[in-house]
């Protein structure tokens, strides 16, 4: 009589649906993911334990470093819109490629009179090194800081039917003064609330 | 993975020389192992690389607007943000008391201390807490400001700060020449 004989099964599983799902998943991750704006001013935000995200659409950012700012509306439409008023309170024409290409450049610190010259140039990385950047002007006989945030708060209230939020990221180093004056200029617009961009706090202190 | 073939287990002495088939499966779990790490790693740098804000709200500074509100001496916390990230605070009106001069490591006990002392002296009563008025010197760095509007959210100061970047007093302004902290 034979032996009975244990049925032995196979212990591999097959993987290949996993592997499909799992790579679907990683594209879905990886095309979702925006990469990291690399900041022109060098940026080290202050740390906190609020944890309220930023909003991504109708925000203005101001990022202050080495006692310059640069500016920067989120949306396309908006930075288009924005730039069409400022073209026309600074009489200066701008061309529809210009419009088009000035609506992905991100945060920039360029006077109005350069702009032209700035949007121009081939890439991000031609933009930083030409030099242009000095920070837009701030000071009273020449506000342009102000016109700026001031047209795109309407290109917001008219392209959106919103209220533009203004959010501040500061360099932790930077001194209080350069800081304040900022604020004097949104508090000049009635801008009395607006928030300030922090990172987390990695450990407590 | 190990893999053990059992294929032909059930069958023997059939007699027919059989060709070995070459196994077509290619052991994908080092694949899937790695695709799950870089997914888990996707997914925290999206969520954790969203920028944090702070809603600050400031006094409005209209001309017209002269009403001014009035707080009790004996809640109100004043902080100075000096240089070299210390901070000066005194309870009550400016002058009256000689400020203390701290770290940012000490003023959170400072802070929690207060806010216990004025809630006694008023019974607990939740409409007359500890109410802090932060008045940021030219000496100070924007870091120090986030810090300490950081330090009362942990605190968890209900009445809202008073930032207050005008009106430092004569007082405060020759304390903090003498500690040489201006």
């Amino acid at each position: 009589m034979p032996r009975a004989k244990v049925q032995r099964k196979s212990t591999s599983i097959d993987m290949t649906a996993m592997c499909d799902v799992s790579f679907l998943l990683l594209t879905f991750f990886i095309l979702t993911a925006t990469a990291r704006q690399p900041d022109p001013l060098n940026i080290t935000t202050p740390t906190s334990t609020y944890k309220i995200p930023v909003p991504d659409v109708d925000i203005a950012k101001l990022s202050i470093g080495k006692g310059q700012v640069y500016y920067e509306v989120a949306g396309k439409d908006i930075k288009m819109a924005t730039l069409d008023k400022m073209a026309e309170q600074y009489k200066i024409s701008f061309t529809p490629q210009e419009r088009e290409r000035f609506g992905v450049i991100q945060s920039f610190g360029v006077p109005i009179q350069s702009l032209k010259q700035y949007i121009s140039l081939s890439d991000q990385a031609a933009r930083d090194k030409s030099g242009l950047s000095t920070g837009i002007p701030t000071d009273s006989a020449n506000n342009q800081l102000a016109a700026w945030i001031l047209n795109s708060r309407q290109a917001v209230a008219d392209l959106h039917q919103q209220a533009m939020r203004v959010s501040i990221k500061g360099d932790g180093e930077e001194d209080y003064p350069v800081v304040k004056k900022i604020v004097d200029i949104l508090q000049k617009q009635k801008i009395n609330k607006f928030s300030l961009i922090t990172s987390t706090e990695g450990g407590a202190q | 993975m190990a893999e053990l073939d059992t294929s032909g287990g059930g069958k023997k002495g059939g007699g027919k020389v059989r060709t070995k088939k070459a196994n077509t499966k290619v052991d994908l779990t080092a694949m899937v192992d790695l695709a799950f790490l870089l997914i888990t790693f996707f997914m925290l740098t999206t969520s954790l690389s969203k920028p944090i804000a702070m809603d600050i709200a400031k006094p409005d500074k209209d001309e017209k607007n002269e009403t001014r509100l009035e707080l009790r001496a004996s809640q109100t916390m004043t902080i100075l943000l000096a240089k070299n990230n210390k901070v000066a605070w005194y309870m009550g009106e400016a002058g009256k008391s000689q400020p203390t001069v701290e770290g940012f490591g000490d003023i959170r006990k400072s802070i929690l201390a207060n806010k216990k002392a004025v809630a006694d002296l008023y019974g607990n009563d939740p409409k007359k807490t500890l109410v802090v008025v932060i008045k940021p010197t030219s000496g100070s760095k924007y870091k120090n400001f986030v810090d300490i509007m950081d330090e009362l959210n942990i605190a968890k100061i209900t009445a809202a700060p008073a930032i207050d970047d005008v009106n430092i007093t004569d007082a405060e302004t020759a304390f903090l020449k003498g500690q040489g902290l201006l």
